[in-house]
This record gives C-alpha cells, structure tokens and sequence, in this order.
C-alpha cells in the first residue's frame, strides 16, 4: 500500500487557479506564434517576412520584459490544492529554475529568430527552401521558387518551439512534461528539414529526428505510465513523496519507470547513447536551425531535467544516480574522443555538443543548489556561444553553398581576421581556456561536483577535466587550420551578413566574452534562481 | 599579510602593454610606426616597472607588497588580488628588461608585405608579444590562485598564435604539441586548484595565497595537491621527462618568441614550484623532494648531454635550458636558504643569459639562412663583432666566473650540498658538460678557416663592391643588433659583479617561503651547515 495511491478526485468540480502575471511570458509567446500563423494567412507575401520577423522579435522581447513581474509571483500554478489530503495538485512551478531558463531561452531565442532572418539580399530566409514539402529537384519546387514563394512559415514554427521550450522545465507533472516535450520537438521536426541547400540530407535528417524522436516520446511516456502505477499521481510532488514512504517491493515499477522517463530527456540533450541522432540532424538541417536547437533545446531539456531530479525522483536519486552517472561518463568521452576525428564542422560542433552535455550532467550529477547555479549558468554560456558559432559556419560559403568541410576553413584567418577571429575566440570559450564563459563554466560545474559530489562527484570532475584536454585537441586544429594553414587555390568566401545575422554573431561573442571576465553577476542571479518550489 | 599599496602600480604595469597591444593593433597605420609604438609602450612599462619597484621596501614583515585587492568572483571565492615579494619583483622586472629588448630584436622578424592590409600581419605579431607582456606581469603578481591560474592558462594563447603563425616550416606542430603539454598540464593543476579550495577556509576570498597557506591537510590529500601542482610546474619549466614540447616550441618559433618563451614563461614553473608547492604543500613538497631532486639531477646531465648532440643551433639552446632548470630545481627543493636565493637568481640570469644565446644565434642565422651549426664555420672572420658578444653569451650560459650565472650556479650547488650531497655533486659535473656545449658550438661556428665566398662589411660599407669581386657581404652588427646586445651584456656583468643588488630583494622573501615551510616541519634547518659561510 503506498501512501497516496489510489488517489479520489475532488468531490465537486474546482476551478483551478491560475496566476497569470506568473505565466505572463509563456502567454506572451504563444500569443505570438498564433498571430504569426494568421500573419501568415492573410499578410501580403512580400510584407510577410518583414512583419514576422518583426513579430516574433517583438514577443520575444515582451516575454523577457514579462519575466520581471514574474518573477514576483513565483509558486505553483494552474491547478488547485486539495485541503482534505493535503495534496498539491498544479500542473505549472514558476520558480526561479524556471524563469531563468525561460529567460534564456527566450533571449537566445531572439538571436535564434534573427540568424533564420537572414535573407543576403533575397526575398525570403536565405537558409531555408521555397517549397518544403515538394521532393527535392523536382518540377514542383521549381515552380515554387519561380512563383516567389517564401518560408516565413519558420518564424511561427519557431516560436511554438520556443513556446515548448519554456514550457518543458516549468512543468510540474509528468504529463505536462509530455506535452512540452511534443510542443518543442514537432516545428523542430518540420524546421530540420527544410534547408535550402543539400536538401536530401536535410530530409534525412528531418525524418530521422523524428522517428528517433517519436521513439524516445514512447520512452518518456511508457515511464511515465510506470511512475503513475507507482506513484498514482504524476505530480512531482506526489511522485518524490510516494518514493519517500513507498514499500521497496514497487522497486518493479519505480527502476523502469525513472530509467524510461530518464532515456526520454537524455535524447533531447543528445546524451550517449541516446545521442545516435545528433550529428546527422545538426548537419542536415539549417544551419540557422542548428544553431537554436543546440543552444535552447539543450536548455529545456536539461531544465527539465533539472527538475526532475531535484524534485520528482529526489527521493529516490540512489536508485537511479548510477545509471545517470554511467550516462555522464560515457557522454563526456565519446563526444571527446568522436570529435576529434570529425571533419565536418557541423558534425565537429555536433560532438563538441555532445561532450558538452556531458560536462552539463556532471553539474546536474553534484546534487547541491550550486551545483543548479552552475548548471543554469553553463547553459547560457553554452547557448550563447553556440548560436554564434552556427552563424559564423551559415557565412562561410563556396559557389553560394555552405562550406562546411574543415578544409575548406584553411586559410580563412587570413583573410577573413574579424570572422575567423571571433569564430576561433568561440572554439577557445568550447575549450574552456580562461577569459571565457566556457572555462568559468566548467569551473562552476566541477567545483561543484568535486565539492558535493563525494569521489562519484571527483571522478566524474577528473575524466570531465581530461574530456575537455582532449577536446582542446580539436578546437586548436580548427584554429591551425584557420590561422596558420595557406588557403587554398578554391579559397572560400566569406558573405557579407544583414545587421540581423552580425548582430547575433556579436552578441553571442561579446556574451562569451562578458561572462568570461564578469561572470559574478550572472553567477549571482543563477545563483538566486537556484530555488525549486515543490 | 599583505601591504597594500594606494596606487595600483602592479596593475597599470600590466595595463599599459595591453593598452599599447591594442593600439598597435588597430590604429592604421605603416607596420614601421606599429612597430615603433610597440617599443614605445614596453619602454613605457619598464619605466612604470622601475618606478613601481621602488616603491617596494626590502625590509617590510609582511609577505606580499604593491597590493591591490578586489573581489572578482565572490560566488568561487575569486579575488582580483595582486602583490609582490622579492622573488615576483626580480621575475617581472627581468620580464619588463626583456620584452623592449625582444621587440627590438624582433624588428625584421615578419617579412614586409605590399599592398593595403599588408601591414596587419606585423602588427598582429607585435600586439600579440605585449599581450604576452600583460600576462607575463600578471602570473608574478597574482595572489590569488585562481587569478594565477587564468593567467597561466590564458598566457598559452597569445604564444600558440605566436608560434603557429610567425614561426618556421614545422611550426604548425610545434604550436600544437605546445599547447597540448601546457594545457595537459594546466587542466590537472585545475583539478587540484578547485580540491585546494575546498580544503581552505572558503568564503568569497577564499582563493587567495595567505588563506590557503598553512592549512593542515590530510597527508593524502596534501600529496595529491602537491603533485597536480608540480606536474603543471614540471611540464612548465620544464623537467625531465616532460621537456619534449620545449626543442619543438623554441626551434619553430620566432626568437623573440623563444626568448619569452623560454626566458620568462618557463619561469612561471619554477616561481610556481616555489610559491605554491613549497609554500603551500610543505609536508608534501618534503615528501616529494627524492624524486624531484632525481628529476632536477637527471634534467641537468640529460639536457646537457642532448645539448652535446644537436646539430641545430637554436635546439641546442633550449636543451641547455632544460639543463640549467634542473640546476633552479635543485636550489629550490635544497630546502637551504643559500640554494633557495640561488634558485632564484638562477631564474632572472637565465633569463638573460637565454634571451642574448637566442637572439645572437638568431643574428647568425638570419645572415646564414641555415640553424645548422655544420653550415657554419670561421665566421669569426666574417663578422667579429657578432662573435665576441656570442661569446659572452655562451660564457655566461656556462656560468664563466664575473659573470652573473657563475654567482647563482655556485649559490645552487653551495646551497644544495648540505641538503643533497650526493645530487649537488653530480649535478657540478653539468657545469664540465655546459662548457662542452657551449664551446664546441662556438668551435664549429666562429674557429677554422675563414669560409669560402664570404666578405664581412661594417653596416653601412657598401655592397655593390663585393658583389662586383664574386662574394657575398656579410654584415656585422647593425646598430640596432648593437642596441639588443647592450643591455643583456651589461646585465651578465652587472649581476655577476653586483649579485647583492638582486639578493637582497631576493633574500627576505626566501626568508618567508622557507618560514613557512619551517612551519609545517620544524627539524628543518634552512640555514645549512654551510650556508652562513659562503652566502657573505
């Protein structure tokens, strides 16, 4: 008999309450990407782009405003409390966890919104094709991009993504979780497979996101089917509190249940081995596309993550801690060692992703609110300095198309200073070199595990601090490759970006550089948004 | 205990090259007038450098001076804390001496080229030394661990860009194997930072140097801090089995950028050896020392004996580096005054004496257009004057009594006897080696007959005339070769007649590194059996 299952439903029907300051930003969004879709419907073609972009910036920046009153009404949300069983049945926590990563994602998201917005001088969004769904080559796409049509369609989709993307770490029930996790993941579908370029292996990449995707759905969901025969709620704070008294003979339903809940998650930060998927969809799809998935998917999803570690399965973290243990180790070495000989450079920054989500989970791993802290603040470290190391790739370009061959780098320094320089100080911030938000990163996520984190904590640090040895090897070689290579007879080109595109490569340069050297601010706020409500 | 000082001296010593680095960088302009502010502003430095140590008073209690402290990262413990004692002061002045001298030397170093942009690539090579000069400054200065490690770490990338892109046809490798041993050995020392911490007081300050020193750790604990320290020290300075990446780095590099490399950031191993594994880890450090003097013994005969078989020029002064590390490695864990403030003077004249053996070679081997040493031969015909400051340098390398590595050579081996006869014993006998190097270089190079096709001329002899009787004109010196020379030679004279003028900055703060380390094992006995003797 566990504590709390077979749960009764309240005897009368009750309104729940919804705090809408504190859901203000997510509103604010969703209301966005709804009026891009009528924009979508009824705005004159040749405006559309204009008036979507404009759009979507415009709401994400409202969000982030709304993220202030916020912040003044944190607690649970949306759903009601049951007096008689003491039973807190809200289906939202807007804590400080949360709103960080809202925060983030919605900043990133408008760096995101503007790199997709680069058109170099066309009608519509240079990375993304005319006529998505007619078969690559074909009469039909032809006639599309002759007739002027455009995708602005990738600027609603986005914003569903970012809508998904909030709402992932601010669930407080399984169930909840699920629907973030299919909001997010859907227009990412759709967004990977529409480049413009190469778009047989942007289709591939699409529909291979999406079947690995729809696995790891069954996955989180089969879990969470197990966590509620164990449990009988799938609210978190029934769920740890169903762990916390519950009989070790449902062990049967717990393991399975947390581990299933677990693989779901752990696909979408692309940790090993649920990671297969990474490199094929960050190369195929568009490179702006890329840039926002790495950064605000991996955000959510370790935000989720998060919270379903410090406050779903806490109770029950020695039952699972090993596993997950297991899955940091094994990420951190074979995104180091994978990386090393890759020659592609989505591919390369693919794996150095990966590697990264490793060094993330050694943070979530430590079990302490600095270790949060450290977590949330490597995650804006990491964004910020992945989605402009996205855009510099979507400018290098040979005969119109991206270059996307390490080779094809060779040289680049020399005659591109700016761009090769900013790109190389990013691969440095990836390698964790002092001065840059990557070193005081790792720093944060290491201390934090040798210090709670007991020897599983140090030698998790220990292997992380040689993973990043290693992966120094291949950021220096894309630097040599850069700098200190001729270039070749075929030298590639770099374009010439809009103010949009410059502007996020700058902002995410200057960001890296900022929490690189002053990152106490930052640390200060995550360190105060490190608080879960339950 | 630190003085703290009104004036942030320590700070505007190191802002001012980066200042100028980035004025050199980004002003347009001709690269001759890059290169001309370049200069300027490490002159300025060395001028704000002097004028900063005097202000620093040889007779205070306290361990540190010129402080300046401000919080930086007070949720990691991280302070923006800077000071100085003895050891840090000779370190960076020797380092602020050096930098005008190298960019000097480093005048012809990148070829001119036509066209706009075409001055970008001089000045990025001139930005990037006084970058190096900041983090030069800020690696002695910081007393704060932390601080000290971003610098030691980020120090590694304005040298990669120096040696990958302004260095020789294998330089690419060169630069990589650099980075991966410093990086290698940066990151475990990271581990052992972030360990350190937790075992000290903590707190928003808790990172700083006099915090941490004193802890009373756990044995294990303390052995393991020490070697993830030392390993960094050892890979920096570097020792015996981890000096591979040095003959690489030095040989492909500019030598500008050898002499810094060599002459001052190999340093930073040997200062950390002192001021963080002695003074931090004193149990450990005595624990440790069988091996480290094995290590310091076997880096002494093995470099020297590397030395003895190099056919290039320039390889074969930075193996007589790894000798001469040996020799500072040894004073330090003699665990003697005498070998400590040897060690130490060993430091600043290596320093000086490696910078003039680089750039002297250098000057042959522009005028050769071969390191070779078999391509040369007689060229004390050719150019004179270049032969006879050669050799000085290599006088000085081998420690020539008058000149100022003889003093400190002799204060190491005096110094170490008393603590490990056995290694100072062996150890004199790379004294016999160093004179072998460095003479039988000089031997093949400078003696025999006057080669073949070669007419020296003074500087500004005209060419054409040679030219017109079949041979080809060698110069001597230029004046601006005069003026690189001058200053490294008077330093060999001035510190080997006049050693006092740096010991006795040196010596109070030995005093304090060895009081702490009395602390923790109070049989020692750092004055020596022979130390009061011979240190008069």
């Amino acid at each position: 008999m566990t504590a709390v299952a077979p749960l009764a439903l309240p005897a009368a029907f009750q309104p729940s309450n919804v705090d809408y300051l504190a859901i203000l930003p997510l509103l604010i969004v969703f209301g966005a990407a709804l009026v891009g879709v009528l924009v979508e419907a009824f705005a004159p073609r040749e405006r559309r782009h204009v008036i979507q972009v404009g759009l979507a910036v415009v709401g994400l920046l409202g969000a982030a405003v709304a993220i202030i009153p916020a912040a003044g009404h944190q607690g649970v949300t949306m759903g009601l409390a049951d007096g008689s069983t003491n039973r807190q049945m809200f289906a939202l926590a807007v804590d400080g966890p949360a709103l960080f990563m809202q925060g983030t994602i919605v900043l990133m998201g408008v760096l995101g919104i503007l790199t997709m917005a680069e058109r170099f001088g066309g009608t519509g969004p240079d990375a993304f094709t005319p006529s998505g769904a007619s078969t690559p080559g074909s009469a039909n796409e032809t006639a599309a991009a002759r007739a002027g049509a455009l995708t602005s369609e990738v600027f609603p989709l986005t914003m569903f993504a970012i809508f998904g993307m909030m709402l992932f770490p601010t669930t407080n029930d399984l169930i909840g979780m699920f629907v973030a996790l299919e909001v997010l993941s859907l227009p990412l579908y759709i967004l990977s497979g529409l480049a413009r370029r190469r778009r047989l292996l942007s289709q591939e990449a699409s529909l291979k996101y999406f079947l690995l995707g729809a696995f790891s759905s069954a996955f989180f969901l089969f879990g969470t089917a197990l966590l509620y025969g164990y449990a009988g709620s799938v609210y978190f704070g029934d769920l740890s509190r169903a762990i916390a008294s519950g009989p070790l003979a449902m062990n049967g339903l717990l393991l399975p249940g947390a581990f299933l809940v677990f693989v779901g998650l752990l696909f979408k930060v692309g940790a090993v081995p649920f990671h297969a998927w990474t490199p094929d969809v960050y190369q195929g799809a568009p490179t702006p596309v890329t840039g926002f998935m790495a950064a605000c998917t991996k955000a959510a999803a370790f935000g989720a993550i998060l919270r379903l570690a410090y406050v779903g399965l806490d109770t029950g973290r020695w039952e699972w801690t090993n596993a997950l243990v297991l899955v940091a180790l094994l990420t951190m070495v074979v995104g180091a060692v994978l990386s090393v000989t890759q020659t592609d450079m989505k591919r390369l920054l693919a794996y150095s992703s990966i590697a990264h989500a490793g060094f993330i989970l050694v943070g979530v791993l430590a079990f302490d609110r600095k270790a949060i802290g450290a977590v949330l603040f490597y995650l804006v470290a990491y964004g910020f300095a992945t989605i402009a190391a996205f855009a510099i790739v979507s400018l290098v370009r040979q005969n119109g198309a991206e270059a996307t061959h390490l080779s094809q780098w060779a040289g680049l320094g020399k005659r591109y200073p700016v761009v090769a320089g900013a790109f190389a100080f990013l691969m440095l911030a990836f390698a964790g070199i002092p001065l840059t938000s990557g070193f005081v990163s790792k720093f944060a996520v290491f201390s934090a595990a040798v210090g709670t984190g007991g020897a599983t904590g140090t030698v998790l640090a220990v292997v992380g601090v040689v993973c990043s040895a290693i992966t120094v090897f291949v950021y220096a070689r894309v630097i040599v490759l850069m700098f200190f290579s001729d270039a070749p007879d075929d030298a590639v080109e770099v374009v010439t970006p809009s103010v949009s595109t410059t502007f996020s490569i700058a902002i995410g340069t200057l960001v890296t550089l900022a929490l690189g050297v002053l990152p106490s601010a930052l640390l200060d706020l995550a360190d105060r948004a490190s608080q879960f409500v339950r | 205990m630190t003085t703290m000082s009104s004036v942030p001296w320590l700070t505007i010593v190191g802002l001012v090259p980066l200042v100028g680095a980035l004025l050199v960088a980004f002003v347009p302009g001709s690269a001759e007038n890059a290169k001309r502010m370049a200069l300027g502003f490490s002159l300025v430095t060395l001028v704000v450098g002097v004028v900063a140590a005097t202000q620093f008073d040889r007779g205070a209690s306290t361990q540190f001076q010129l402080g300046e402290q401000h919080s930086w990262i007070p949720q990691f413990g991280v302070s923006y804390s800077l000071g100085v004692d003895g050891i840090a002061l000779v370190l960076i002045l020797m380092a602020l001496v050096l930098t005008p001298i190298c960019l000097l030397a480093a005048w012809r170093d990148v070829p001119e080229e036509v066209g706009p942009g075409g001055a970008r690539r001089t000045k990025t090579y001139f930005a990037l030394l006084l970058v190096l000069e900041t983090f030069m400054v800020g690696v002695f200065a910081a007393t704060d661990v932390f601080l000290f490690y971003v610098f030691f770490e980020a120090m590694l990338i304005p040298v990669y860009f120096l040696i990958g892109r302004f260095g020789g046809a294998r330089r690419q490798y060169a630069a990589m194997k650099f980075l991966l041993f410093s990086l290698a050995g940066g990151l475990i020392m990271l581990v052992a930072v972030i360990a350190l911490y937790l075992q000290g007081p903590g707190g928003s300050d808790g990172f700083l140097i006099e915090r941490l020193t004193g802890l009373s750790l756990d044995p294990t604990t303390e052995r393991l801090l020490f070697v993830g320290f030392f390993f960094a020290f050892a890979v920096k300075a570097p020792m015996v089995p981890f000096h591979t990446w040095l003959p690489d780095a030095a040989t492909e590099s500019s030598p500008a950028t050898a002499t810094l490399l060599v002459g001052v950031l190999d340093k930073v191993g040997t200062f950390g050896m002192i001021r963080f594994c002695l003074q931090l880890f004193p149990q450990a450090s005595e624990w440790a020392t069988p091996v480290v003097v094995a290590l310091a013994v076997l880096s002494v005969i093995y470099g020297a004996l590397l030395a003895i078989g190099q056919t290039d020029m320039m390889r074969l002064v930075s193996y007589t580096s790894v000798s001469h590390f040996g020799f500072i490695v040894l004073g330090i864990f003699a665990f003697t005054n005498v070998g400590h403030a040897g060690a130490n003077l060993y430091m600043v004249n290596h320093g000086f004496s490696t910078a003039a053996l680089f750039l002297f070679a250098a000057m042959l081997v522009r005028r050769r257009g071969s390191k070779r040493i078999p391509d040369f031969g007689g060229w004390q015909r050719v150019t004179p004057a270049l032969a006879g400051i050669f050799l000085v340098a290599g006088l000085s390398g081998l420690a020539l009594p008058g000149l100022s590595s003889f003093v400190s050579e002799f204060l190491v081996l005096v110094g170490s006897f008393p603590t490990q006869p056995v290694a100072a014993v062996i150890a004199t006998s790379g004294i016999i080696l160093a004179a072998l190097y460095i003479l039988l270089m000089y031997k093949k190079v400078m003696t025999g007959p006057k080669p073949e096709g070669l007419v020296g001329v003074r500087e500004h002899d005209r060419l054409d005339e040679s030219g017109r009787r079949g041979l080809t004109a060698v110069r001597d010196l230029t004046t601006r070769e005069k003026i690189v020379a001058a200053p490294l030679i008077a330093a060999f004279l001035v510190l080997g007649f006049l050693p006092n003028l740096a010991l006795d900055v040196i010596n109070p703060a030995v005093d304090q590194t060895l009081s702490h380390v009395q602390k923790a094992i109070p049989n020692l006995n750092p004055a020596g059996t022979l130390a009061e003797g011979s240190s008069k």
